[in-house]
Protein backbone atom coordinates (compact mmCIF):
# COMPACT_ATOMS: atom_id res chain seq x y z
CA UNK A 1 0.00 0.00 0.00
CA UNK A 2 3.00 2.29 -0.17
CA UNK A 3 1.68 3.80 -3.40
CA UNK A 4 -1.08 5.49 -1.42
CA UNK A 5 1.18 8.05 0.13
CA UNK A 6 -0.55 11.43 0.30
CA UNK A 7 2.74 13.22 -0.18
CA UNK A 8 2.75 11.84 -3.73
CA UNK A 9 -0.09 14.16 -4.63
CA UNK A 10 1.04 17.63 -5.64
CA UNK A 11 -0.62 20.52 -3.83
CA UNK A 12 -0.05 23.24 -6.41
CA UNK A 13 -0.67 23.63 -10.10
CA UNK A 14 -3.10 22.00 -12.49
CA UNK A 15 -1.77 18.52 -11.67
CA UNK A 16 -2.86 18.91 -8.06
CA UNK A 17 -6.18 17.33 -7.09
CA UNK A 18 -9.02 19.65 -6.07
CA UNK A 19 -8.80 20.60 -2.46
CA UNK A 20 -10.88 22.79 -0.28
CA UNK A 21 -8.65 24.38 2.32
CA UNK A 22 -6.22 21.56 1.80
CA UNK A 23 -8.70 18.69 1.88
CA UNK A 24 -9.19 16.40 -1.07
CA UNK A 25 -12.59 16.90 -2.58
CA UNK A 26 -14.59 14.42 -4.60
CA UNK A 27 -17.63 16.04 -6.11
CA UNK A 28 -19.12 12.81 -7.43
CA UNK A 29 -18.64 9.16 -6.53
CA UNK A 30 -17.02 8.24 -9.86
CA UNK A 31 -14.18 10.62 -9.08
CA UNK A 32 -13.24 8.65 -6.00
CA UNK A 33 -13.39 5.38 -8.00
CA UNK A 34 -11.04 6.81 -10.64
CA UNK A 35 -8.80 8.05 -7.83
CA UNK A 36 -8.72 4.63 -6.19
CA UNK A 37 -8.08 2.77 -9.46
CA UNK A 38 -4.89 4.73 -10.12
CA UNK A 39 -3.55 3.87 -6.68
CA UNK A 40 -4.59 0.23 -7.00
CA UNK A 41 -2.88 -0.18 -10.38
CA UNK A 42 0.26 1.58 -9.20
CA UNK A 43 0.30 -0.58 -6.09
CA UNK A 44 0.04 -3.64 -8.28
CA UNK A 45 2.96 -2.46 -10.40
CA UNK A 46 0.96 -1.98 -13.62
CA UNK A 47 2.64 1.41 -13.78
CA UNK A 48 4.77 3.46 -11.45
CA UNK A 49 3.40 6.48 -9.67
CA UNK A 50 5.77 8.66 -11.63
CA UNK A 51 4.41 7.27 -14.89
CA UNK A 52 0.91 8.07 -13.75
CA UNK A 53 1.89 11.62 -12.88
CA UNK A 54 3.46 12.07 -16.32
CA UNK A 55 0.35 10.70 -17.98
CA UNK A 56 -1.80 13.04 -15.91
CA UNK A 57 0.29 16.04 -16.87
CA UNK A 58 -0.01 15.02 -20.54
CA UNK A 59 -3.79 14.65 -20.24
CA UNK A 60 -4.02 18.11 -18.67
CA UNK A 61 -1.93 19.57 -21.51
CA UNK A 62 -4.25 17.94 -24.02
CA UNK A 63 -7.22 19.49 -22.33
CA UNK A 64 -5.57 22.91 -22.30
CA UNK A 65 -4.79 22.67 -26.00
CA UNK A 66 -8.27 21.52 -26.93
CA UNK A 67 -10.15 23.94 -24.65
CA UNK A 68 -13.49 22.87 -26.02
CA UNK A 69 -16.74 23.65 -24.33
CA UNK A 70 -15.94 21.40 -21.42
CA UNK A 71 -15.50 22.97 -18.05
CA UNK A 72 -12.27 22.15 -16.34
CA UNK A 73 -12.53 18.83 -14.56
CA UNK A 74 -9.49 17.47 -12.82
CA UNK A 75 -10.86 13.96 -12.57
CA UNK A 76 -11.78 13.82 -16.26
CA UNK A 77 -8.09 14.33 -16.93
CA UNK A 78 -7.26 11.80 -14.22
CA UNK A 79 -9.48 9.22 -15.91
CA UNK A 80 -7.99 10.02 -19.34
CA UNK A 81 -4.48 9.55 -17.88
CA UNK A 82 -5.54 6.23 -16.41
CA UNK A 83 -7.07 4.98 -19.67
CA UNK A 84 -4.05 6.04 -21.66
CA UNK A 85 -1.70 4.01 -19.48
CA UNK A 86 -3.96 0.99 -19.50
CA UNK A 87 -4.08 1.17 -23.31
CA UNK A 88 -0.33 1.64 -23.59
CA UNK A 89 0.16 -1.46 -21.48
CA UNK A 90 -2.27 -3.20 -23.87
CA UNK A 91 -4.44 -4.29 -21.01
CA UNK A 92 -7.56 -2.80 -22.53
CA UNK A 93 -8.36 -0.94 -25.73
CA UNK A 94 -10.36 2.23 -25.97
CA UNK A 95 -13.07 0.34 -27.83
CA UNK A 96 -13.33 -2.20 -24.99
CA UNK A 97 -14.17 0.62 -22.64
CA UNK A 98 -16.48 2.31 -25.16
CA UNK A 99 -18.45 -0.87 -25.66
CA UNK A 100 -18.86 -1.55 -21.96
CA UNK A 101 -19.80 2.05 -21.21
CA UNK A 102 -22.46 1.99 -23.91
CA UNK A 103 -23.79 -1.30 -22.56
CA UNK A 104 -24.02 0.20 -19.07
CA UNK A 105 -25.75 3.24 -20.50
CA UNK A 106 -28.41 1.02 -22.01
CA UNK A 107 -29.33 -0.52 -18.71
CA UNK A 108 -32.91 0.01 -17.65
CA UNK A 109 -33.62 3.39 -16.07
CA UNK A 110 -32.87 3.57 -12.41
CA UNK A 111 -29.57 1.79 -12.66
CA UNK A 112 -27.50 4.79 -13.60
CA UNK A 113 -25.93 6.34 -10.60
CA UNK B 1 -9.81 13.56 -25.35
CA UNK B 2 -11.66 10.41 -26.11
CA UNK B 3 -13.51 10.44 -22.85
CA UNK B 4 -15.36 13.68 -23.35
CA UNK B 5 -16.66 13.22 -26.86
CA UNK B 6 -19.53 10.81 -26.46
CA UNK B 7 -22.92 10.73 -24.95
CA UNK B 8 -22.15 8.28 -22.24
CA UNK B 9 -21.85 9.94 -18.84
CA UNK B 10 -18.36 9.90 -17.44
CA UNK B 11 -19.54 8.06 -14.35
CA UNK B 12 -20.51 5.12 -16.57
CA UNK B 13 -17.23 5.21 -18.41
CA UNK B 14 -15.46 5.02 -15.06
CA UNK B 15 -17.69 2.15 -14.01
CA UNK B 16 -16.98 0.39 -17.32
CA UNK B 17 -13.25 0.73 -16.77
CA UNK B 18 -13.51 -0.57 -13.23
CA UNK B 19 -15.61 -3.56 -14.36
CA UNK B 20 -13.18 -4.49 -17.13
CA UNK B 21 -10.14 -4.13 -14.90
CA UNK B 22 -11.87 -6.16 -12.22
CA UNK B 23 -12.76 -8.91 -14.68
CA UNK B 24 -9.14 -9.07 -15.76
CA UNK B 25 -8.15 -9.23 -12.10
CA UNK B 26 -6.12 -6.06 -12.37
CA UNK B 27 -8.03 -4.29 -9.67
CA UNK B 28 -10.00 -5.54 -6.73
CA UNK B 29 -13.02 -3.34 -5.89
CA UNK B 30 -12.60 -3.93 -2.17
CA UNK B 31 -8.98 -2.81 -2.41
CA UNK B 32 -10.22 0.31 -4.19
CA UNK B 33 -12.53 0.99 -1.28
CA UNK B 34 -9.58 0.61 1.03
CA UNK B 35 -7.44 3.08 -0.89
CA UNK B 36 -10.24 5.61 -0.90
CA UNK B 37 -11.02 5.17 2.76
CA UNK B 38 -7.33 5.31 3.58
CA UNK B 39 -7.41 8.86 2.30
CA UNK B 40 -10.65 9.59 4.02
CA UNK B 41 -9.92 7.98 7.37
CA UNK B 42 -6.76 6.07 7.99
CA UNK B 43 -3.65 7.75 6.66
CA UNK B 44 -4.22 11.02 8.41
CA UNK B 45 -5.36 9.95 11.86
CA UNK B 46 -2.55 7.39 12.01
CA UNK B 47 -0.03 10.13 11.36
CA UNK B 48 -1.52 12.27 14.11
CA UNK B 49 -1.67 9.27 16.43
CA UNK B 50 2.05 8.69 15.96
CA UNK B 51 2.71 12.29 16.92
CA UNK B 52 0.59 11.88 20.07
CA UNK B 53 2.22 8.59 21.06
CA UNK B 54 5.68 10.10 20.64
CA UNK B 55 4.71 13.07 22.82
CA UNK B 56 3.38 10.70 25.50
CA UNK B 57 6.59 8.70 25.64
CA UNK B 58 9.23 11.37 25.03
CA UNK B 59 9.02 14.44 27.32
CA UNK B 60 11.50 16.42 25.24
CA UNK B 61 9.48 15.79 22.10
CA UNK B 62 6.31 16.81 23.95
CA UNK B 63 7.86 20.14 24.97
CA UNK B 64 9.02 20.75 21.42
CA UNK B 65 5.63 19.79 19.99
CA UNK B 66 3.83 22.29 22.19
CA UNK B 67 6.34 25.03 21.44
CA UNK B 68 6.63 24.50 17.70
CA UNK B 69 4.07 22.00 16.43
CA UNK B 70 4.94 22.52 12.77
CA UNK B 71 8.61 21.65 13.27
CA UNK B 72 8.05 18.77 15.70
CA UNK B 73 5.44 17.20 13.41
CA UNK B 74 7.71 17.79 10.42
CA UNK B 75 10.41 15.84 12.24
CA UNK B 76 8.22 12.74 11.95
CA UNK B 77 7.85 13.34 8.23
CA UNK B 78 4.43 15.02 8.17
CA UNK B 79 4.08 18.47 6.68
CA UNK B 80 1.35 21.06 6.69
CA UNK B 81 -0.85 21.03 3.58
CA UNK B 82 0.52 24.22 2.09
CA UNK B 83 3.01 25.24 4.68
CA UNK B 84 0.47 26.29 7.28
CA UNK B 85 1.39 26.41 10.90
CA UNK B 86 0.16 23.52 13.00
CA UNK B 87 -0.34 24.43 16.62
CA UNK B 88 -0.73 21.68 19.18
CA UNK B 89 -2.76 22.33 22.32
CA UNK B 90 -2.52 20.04 25.31
CA UNK B 91 -5.36 18.61 27.38
CA UNK B 92 -4.68 18.36 31.09
CA UNK B 93 -6.76 17.47 34.12
CA UNK B 94 -7.81 21.16 34.30
CA UNK B 95 -8.08 22.17 30.65
CA UNK B 96 -9.85 20.59 27.71
CA UNK B 97 -9.26 21.82 24.17
CA UNK B 98 -11.49 21.41 21.14
CA UNK B 99 -10.99 22.51 17.54
CA UNK B 100 -13.46 24.00 15.12
CA UNK B 101 -13.29 26.05 11.97
CA UNK B 102 -16.12 28.53 12.25
CA UNK B 103 -15.63 29.96 8.76
CA UNK B 104 -15.24 26.84 6.67
CA UNK B 105 -13.55 23.56 7.44
CA UNK B 106 -9.83 24.18 7.87
CA UNK B 107 -8.30 21.00 9.16
CA UNK B 108 -4.75 19.65 9.53
CA UNK B 109 -5.36 16.90 6.97
CA UNK B 110 -1.80 15.54 6.60
CA UNK B 111 -1.95 14.42 10.20
CA UNK B 112 -5.69 13.90 10.66
CA UNK B 113 -6.77 12.83 7.17
CA UNK B 114 -9.95 14.08 5.56
CA UNK B 115 -12.29 15.80 7.98
CA UNK B 116 -15.38 13.92 9.06
CA UNK B 117 -18.73 15.09 7.72
CA UNK B 118 -19.81 16.62 11.02
CA UNK B 119 -16.73 18.84 11.14
CA UNK B 120 -17.98 20.62 8.04
CA UNK B 121 -21.53 20.80 9.30
CA UNK B 122 -22.76 24.38 9.87
CA UNK B 123 -24.39 23.31 13.15
CA UNK B 124 -21.09 21.99 14.54
CA UNK B 125 -19.25 25.08 13.40
CA UNK B 126 -21.64 27.57 14.94
CA UNK B 127 -22.58 25.65 18.07
CA UNK B 128 -18.98 24.81 18.98
CA UNK B 129 -18.35 28.54 19.13
CA UNK B 130 -21.57 29.36 20.97
CA UNK B 131 -22.31 26.46 23.30
CA UNK B 132 -19.38 24.07 23.21
CA UNK B 133 -20.11 22.34 26.50
CA UNK B 134 -23.59 21.23 25.59
CA UNK B 135 -22.55 20.27 22.06
CA UNK B 136 -19.72 18.12 23.42
CA UNK B 137 -22.15 16.47 25.83
CA UNK B 138 -24.44 15.65 22.91
CA UNK B 139 -21.44 14.14 21.13
CA UNK B 140 -20.84 11.94 24.14
CA UNK B 141 -18.23 13.91 26.04
CA UNK B 142 -19.46 15.18 29.40
CA UNK B 143 -16.94 17.53 30.97
CA UNK B 144 -16.97 18.46 34.64
CA UNK B 145 -17.88 22.07 35.24
CA UNK B 146 -14.53 22.81 36.83
CA UNK B 147 -12.63 21.88 33.67
CA UNK B 148 -11.79 24.91 31.62
CA UNK B 149 -12.91 24.50 28.02
CA UNK B 150 -10.91 26.21 25.29
CA UNK B 151 -12.26 26.35 21.75
CA UNK B 152 -9.71 26.92 18.99
CA UNK B 153 -10.83 28.34 15.69
CA UNK B 154 -8.71 26.97 12.86
CA UNK B 155 -7.93 29.15 9.91
CA UNK B 156 -6.04 28.82 6.68
CA UNK B 157 -2.96 30.13 8.51
CA UNK B 158 -3.08 28.15 11.74
CA UNK B 159 -4.48 24.66 12.13
CA UNK B 160 -4.88 23.15 15.55
CA UNK B 161 -4.43 19.64 16.82
CA UNK B 162 -5.29 18.51 20.33
CA UNK B 163 -2.77 16.51 22.32
CA UNK B 164 -5.11 14.30 24.35
CA UNK B 165 -4.36 13.05 27.86
CA UNK B 166 -2.70 9.69 28.08
CA UNK B 167 -5.19 7.29 29.63
CA UNK B 168 -4.54 5.60 32.97
CA UNK B 169 -3.14 2.11 33.01
CA UNK B 170 -1.07 2.43 29.85
CA UNK B 171 2.41 2.52 31.43
CA UNK B 172 3.38 -0.80 29.93
CA UNK B 173 2.32 -0.05 26.37
CA UNK B 174 4.80 0.58 23.58
CA UNK B 175 4.69 3.69 21.42
CA UNK B 176 2.95 1.74 18.63
CA UNK B 177 0.40 0.30 21.03
CA UNK B 178 -0.29 3.78 22.37
CA UNK B 179 -0.71 5.17 18.85
CA UNK B 180 -3.36 2.55 18.17
CA UNK B 181 -5.47 3.97 21.01
CA UNK B 182 -5.51 7.51 19.64
CA UNK B 183 -8.56 8.42 17.60
CA UNK B 184 -9.28 11.24 15.21
CA UNK B 185 -12.04 12.50 17.48
CA UNK B 186 -9.63 12.75 20.41
CA UNK B 187 -7.26 14.87 18.32
CA UNK B 188 -10.11 17.20 17.36
CA UNK B 189 -11.10 17.29 21.01
CA UNK B 190 -14.60 15.86 20.85
CA UNK B 191 -13.61 12.66 22.66
CA UNK B 192 -11.06 11.36 25.15
CA UNK B 193 -8.58 8.56 24.50
CA UNK B 194 -9.98 5.47 26.14
CA UNK B 195 -7.73 2.97 27.90
CA UNK B 196 -7.38 -0.41 26.16
CA UNK B 197 -10.36 -2.61 26.87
Amino acid sequence: MRAADPSLLPVDGLAAPPRSNGELVFEEPWESRAFGMAFALADRGVFTWDEFQQSLIAAISDWERARGDDDWSYYRCWLAALERLVQERELLSSSDVDARAVALHQRPAGHDH
Amino acid sequence: MTITDDHVPIALRTEALEQLLTERELVDPSLLDRFISMYENDVGPMNGAKVVARAWTDPEYRTWLLEDGTAAIGELGFKGPQGEVIEVVENTSDVHNVVVCTLCSCYPWPILGLPPGWYKDPAYRSRMAREPRSLLAEMGLELDDDIELRVHDSSSEVRYMVLPQRPEGTDDLSEDELAALVTRDAMVGVALVEPPS
